[in-house]
């Protein structure tokens, strides 16, 4: 998975929502010349294998670069506060209410800006219209979990939100 | 595009050379500010090393806000190297090594008449600093 985690913190600092989803990506670099075995499709914003088969590489698998020049595009202007180190990169979105999203992922994924707001906006419709929450508690809402998961999802697969999703 | 300012820290948190070109607002007296900014430096190392779900090579490279961008440099022997810029600067550790082996290595630690471990006085690094940086494709001498 190429998000880490995401957690989400109150305005006195307090945790109040953790989630950790860390499953090691199997990465193989292998070097190919043309003709190449395999056929690949646009798919969804990324270039994958439609058929064939070669050395590991199956149906599915993503090109993560060309000739080593990266295929996704690394450094997009996020304008909300970032922090970088070679393996992860540690996204915050503060809100006007003092709460923090904060998401780890990996350098690479795109569209983490969409993805903080889209949690924010789970946060509002699961948790704070949730008549049995608290506010700056622990957030133990099953609607905001199972929400959260599929945004995550979703953001990893394609990457943006489109307006109203 | 443009290079707000740079700080040149030791092993020891002593900060060994400060030099500015674009800076809007003072905050506070400079040593304050110097063991502010290595304290944070610290903190934040450790923090990235305890969050980082793979081991690092490299560890922390940079941050930024919605205002500026700090980018970080640190040699095995705990040289750190720290520049801000604003916010159009791509990854520069290559710049940051070379202000470290080219300017700080060859003008500060291979000359004899050098201390370490204290500011550096030397005015050929800071004259040779000041020229390597204003030689920089992402500086710019309007203030961005």
């Amino acid at each position: 998975m190429a998000i880490f985690s995401v957690y989400v913190v109150n305005k006195a600092g307090g945790l109040i929502y953790q989630l950790d989803s860390y499953a090691p990506r199997a990465e193989a670099e292998k070097t190919f010349s043309y003709p190449l075995d395999l056929l690949l499709k646009l798919h969804d914003e990324r270039v994958l294998v439609a058929f064939g088969q070669r050395d590991g590489i199956r149906v599915g698998h993503a090109v993560l670069a060309i000739n080593g020049m990266d295929v996704n595009g690394r450094y997009t202007a996020d304008g909300k506060e970032m922090l970088e180190t070679d393996t992860f990169k540690l996204h915050c979105y503060q809100t006007l209410t003092g709460i923090k999203f904060v998401v780890l992922a990996d350098p690479r994924q795109a569209g983490i800006d969409s993805l903080l707001r889209k949690i924010y906006e789970i946060y509002s419709d699961f948790a704070l219209k949730n008549p049995f929450y608290s506010l700056e508690m622990p957030i133990r809402c099953e609607l905001f979990d199972q929400n959260l998961k599929l945004a995550l999802e979703v953001a990893e697969k394609a990457g943006t939100f489109g307006p109203g999703s | 595009m443009t290079v707000h300012n740079l700080y040149l820290f030791d092993r020891n948190g002593v900060c060994l050379h400060y030099s500015e070109w674009h800076r809007k607002k003072q905050a506070g007296i400079p040593k304050e500010e110097y063991k502010l900014m290595y304290g944070m430096l610290f903190s934040i190392r450790s923090f990235v090393s305890k969050m980082s779900p793979l081991d690092m090579k490299d560890g922390f490279l940079a941050f930024q806000t919605s205002r500026y961008k700090l980018h970080y440099y640190e040699t095995p022997t705990g040289i750190k190297v720290v520049m801000n810029t604003d916010l159009g600067v791509g990854p520069i550790r290559d710049v940051l090594h070379h202000i470290y082996s080219a300017l700080y290595v060859e003008l500060v630690v291979k000359n004899p008449l050098c201390p370490l471990g204290q500011t550096v006085q030397s005015e050929l690094f800071r004259s040779r600093l000041d020229s390597y940086v204003r030689s920089l494709p992402f500086f710019s001498a309007r203030a961005g």
